[in-house]
């Protein structure tokens, strides 16, 4: 962390600073009287006070368009609720423009910061230079420049004119505000900037955009992965009602790119589809994967040894001397994003052969590297609106739905809106990958872990893992065990997988925290003091900074009052922590049991992020991802001939609120650098939540989802 | 094709459809009303939820049809300046995340206080449980609605 903020600060003394804070010419823009006045990207200033601040992230719900703003806001100092928020369109000089990874804050913190500051400055640089004073003797508050020797004030928008002339400040001069305390906008609970857009169903979203002369599009693809199109009953569709256009797209081999398929295209959205349902294809299909499969040959794999990826110490004498050996064996199964929105994007060919895209994409600059390459048209001739997303969760990391929606509308000749339908979003999705977990652990005679060995069974293509199928051989337990031992076996995959929310993290964390309160409860202890037992010793590099994460552990059984409270009859709970993408985040869940009916009453989380931008949306990432955990701890998406089995929410049944626990958030907050919170409280939160099941029934789910356990919620 | 007469938000619109398309379609595509959403198609997440005489109901399984005459309100009708009970407290319990659902969310709870203006968790969790968020907003949805039913108290 320390090495890359080091690297960020040299960039900015490096000049590229500037362009990294949106600021890159080397001279103020002219001041036009009655125009606003723009100091960099981020900023502008309007003559009647009011400020726009650009949002240069794309928005999935993870607060973003709210949370980045605020940041420069309270480094400017001006009134909230002056502020309009614009969102940016993808453009080289914002620098990273990304949902993903939790790095939209850590990596926009500086950069922000900066953009405010340096705004400021020159803003009271402007005022003192009017007066004839020291800039040091200047102070702003709420969008005015004070100097208290003489009482004077100056509103920002009465010296744009002087500013405009200001020389820019150095950035490694800038003093920015970084301690909790010293905020005045940020850690406070503000509403999302689109709330009233939202609430009173204005356009906002992608499939809300609407284009003179537009059509609308289906596009069927072969529902085994990877299909590619024999024949099709084109003139027969081209009949029907509204039907424009039915066409072949011959498409590529590239999973997450343009695939083939029959593309319709009519008047309205509807009549595409309803032809659809009348369309015949025959497919030439190669692959036939399918969860039975998977299952037979993992049971074969994990009978061997597997590759060896990490050996610390020496596992099979540590075990050998062990005083007690506990073995278990996880499953989890692939699931879907099932984002809100299903798959859509808009697209627009001008006479000139420039493209105009209105993508709701996590990742927009490498959807228009797509697009570039396979329709052999230059980069700088795309240009990629940013439209709010209708859920991410990784899924739109992938840009098929971008390069589809391309191709389309250059056949067509005109505007197209591409909207996939909810089967064609269930059966397409780059899915988190299934796994096993075969964990033994040795525990000596003071009941302390002391050997770990791990046969992780994953999913692979040509020898290496598919995305989201990678486990660290840094991760925890190693490096706290003093003998630790990962093995890796990989089973051939054909489907299509991807990030989803917090990778890798969101699957195998509910297995090690299991398995953890299995050790505990085996060497007869507590599981919260087994836990930070396990995090008081480190053997070589720390894995993670085993002060926070123990401060969240302490924290979230205090708040839940964990081995305080008589919780009743049938009534228990679960503790679980973890780390990833920079956050610290321990729960303790609180459930109530009828047999094997199990209700998720409470879920108590404590959170150590550094500082919390925006209270509002910092606790309802936490909300969600209690809820999301939950969910996704019943569902599940099966093979069968090369295609996925579920479609649609009768079939993969999100949770609902009759179902939801409440969620209590505690912040540990601190000057450390913030990271985001997208994915950091959802990977803890499953393995919380089946380790109070097992204190409430007696039943250890080893595998997901809980139904397989005999476990109802 | 045929004309259909919709009474939307208070005025009569005329579209000419196919008579089985779904009210949503109508919406989106012919009145470019776009605040109603597509998500299932089969009428089991909620998204595309309108009112239809005071009741919520599901547009992306309703034929246009179907609800000829009838008073549908979709929920740019509810309040344009945001300022209904339900939408105000929305916005300061901060409920959405990507927001997509939302529009099914405030149009059902609409409809629960209508008939129930001081429901408990369980009227709430009966009420909502057919409308699906994917971002997990639910423990807001529960407070944004004791708000709203709080504020219609003090009105």
């Amino acid at each position: 962390m320390k090495r890359r903020r080091f690297l960020q600060v040299s960039l900015l003394t490096s000049g590229a600073l500037l362009v990294g804070a949106g600021c890159e010419r080397e001279s103020m823009p002219d001041f036009v009287p009655g125009e606003a006045w723009a100091p960099n990207l981020y900023v502008r200033i309007n003559p009647d006070g009011t400020v726009v601040i650009v949002s240069k992230n794309p928005e999935a719900g993870q607060g973003v368009k709210t949370a980045f703003p605020m940041v420069v806001a309270e480094c400017l100092d001006v009134d909230w609720k002056k502020v309009a928020v614009e969102q940016a369109p993808l453009d080289s000089r914002y620098g990273r423009q990304v949902v993903g990874g939790s790095r939209g804050t850590p990596d926009g913190w500086d950069d922000l910061r900066v953009a405010g500051t340096a705004a400021r400055h020159i803003l009271i640089a402007a005022a003192a230079a009017e007066w004839v004073v020291g800039a040091e003797e200047c102070t702003t508050e709420n969008g005015v420049v004070l100097h208290a020797a003489s009482g004077r004030a100056l509103p920002y928008e009465s010296v744009l004119e002087t500013a405009a002339t200001m020389p820019i400040p150095n950035a490694d001069d800038l003093d920015l505000k970084s301690r909790p305390e010293d905020f005045k906008l940020l850690g406070r609970f503000v509403p999302g900037v689109d709330n009233h857009k939202i609430l009173t169903g204005q356009p906002l979203f992608g499939c809300d955009v609407r284009l003179d002369g537009m059509l609308y599009a289906v596009f069927e693809k072969c529902p085994a992965f990877g299909g590619r199109v024999a024949g099709a009953n084109l003139e027969e569709v081209r009949s029907l009602p509204g039907v424009t256009h039915a066409f072949v797209v011959e498409g590529t081999d590239n999973l997450a790119g343009l695939m083939p398929g029959v593309a319709i295209v009519a008047e309205t959205w509807w009549d595409a589809q309803s032809a659809r349902r009348k369309l015949r294809v025959e497919w030439n299909n190669t692959h036939a994967d399918s969860t039975s499969e998977y299952n037979r040959q993992a049971e074969a794999l994990r009978a061997g040894a597997g590759e060896t990826m990490r050996h610390d110490g020496d596992v099979e004498t540590a075990i050998d001397s062990a005083t007690q050996v506990v073995e278990a064996s996880y499953y989890y199964p692939f699931v879907s994003h099932a984002n809100m929105e299903p798959q859509t994007c808009t697209a627009m060919f001008k006479d000139d052969g420039s493209l105009e895209l209105w993508a709701p994409s996590q990742n927009p600059r490498g959807g228009r590297e797509l697009v570039a390459n396979t329709l052999g048209i230059s980069q700088d001739k795309i240009h990629v609106n940013l439209e709010r997303i209708g859920g991410g969760f990784g899924r739109r990391l992938r840009n098929d739905f971008m390069v589809e929606v391309a191709w389309i509308a250059r056949e067509v000749g005109r505007p197209v809106q591409l909207q996939w339908t909810r089967e064609d979003d269930m059966r397409h999705d780059f899915y988190r990958p299934a796994a096993w977990h075969d964990f033994r652990a040795g525990i000596d005679g003071t009941g302390r872990m002391v050997a770990f060995d791990h046969h992780f069974i994953t999913f692979g293509r040509d020898g290496e893992p598919v995305s989201g199928a990678g486990l660290s051989p840094r991760h925890y337990p190693a490096g706290l065990v003093p003998n630790f031992r990962l093995r890796q076996s990989s089973i051939e995959t054909n489907v299509p997988t991807g990030p989803w929310r917090s990778p890798g993290h969101s699957a195998y964390c509910w297995a090690y925290q299991s398995f953890f309160d299995e050790v505990a409860l085996a060497a007869g202890r507590d599981p919260l003091e087994f836990r930070l037992d396990l995090l008081s010793r480190v053997y070589g590099e720390p894995p993670l900074d085993v002060e926070r994460a123990a401060g969240t552990l302490r924290v979230a059984a205090e708040k839940a009052g964990w081995g305080k409270r008589d919780s009743g009859p049938n009534r228990a709970m679960g503790i679980a922590f973890h780390y990833d993408h920079g956050g610290f985040v321990s729960h303790v869940a609180e459930v109530v049991a009828d047999g094997s009916n199990v209700k998720v009453e409470k879920v108590f989380s404590a959170v150590d992020v550094g500082p919390v931008i925006n209270m509002s949306g910092a606790k309802n990432q936490v909300e969600g991802a209690v809820v999301d955990a939950l969910s996704t701890a019943q569902l599940e998406i099966t093979f069968a001939d090369g295609a996925a089995e579920q479609g649609n929410f009768n079939d993969y049944p999100l949770l609902r609120i009759d179902q939801a626990p409440e969620v209590e958030v505690h912040f540990i907050q601190s000057d450390n650098s913030p990271s985001g919170l997208g994915e950091p409280p959802i990977a803890p939160a499953t393995p919380a939540i089946a380790n109070a099941i097992f204190a409430a029934t007696g039943t250890r789910i080893r595998k997901l989802p809980f139904r397989r356990s005999g476990i109802n919620v | 094709m045929r004309a259909v007469t919709l009474k939307i938000n208070g005025e009569s619109h005329t579209v000419d459809v196919s008579p089985d398309m779904p009210l949503l379609w109508a919406l989106r595509d012919k009145l470019d009303l776009v605040g109603t959403k597509y998500s299932c198609g089969i009428g089991v997440c909620g998204s595309c939820t309108v009112l239809v005489n005071g009741l919520p109901m599901r547009s992306c399984t309703m034929p246009v049809a179907s609800v000829a005459g009838a008073e549908i309100m979709t929920i740019e009708g509810l309040d344009p300046e945001g300022m209904h009970p339900v939408q105000v407290a929305w916005n300061e319990e901060d409920v959405p995340q990507c927001g997509y659902c939302q529009a099914g969310q405030v149009l059902t709870a609409v409809a629960l206080l209508e008939r129930n203006p001081k429901p408990n968790d369980e009227d709430i969790d009966a009420a909502m449980a057919g409308v699906l968020c994917r971002c997990g907003t639910y423990p807001r949805i529960r407070k944004a609605i004791k708000r709203a039913a709080r504020e219609g108290d003090d009105s």
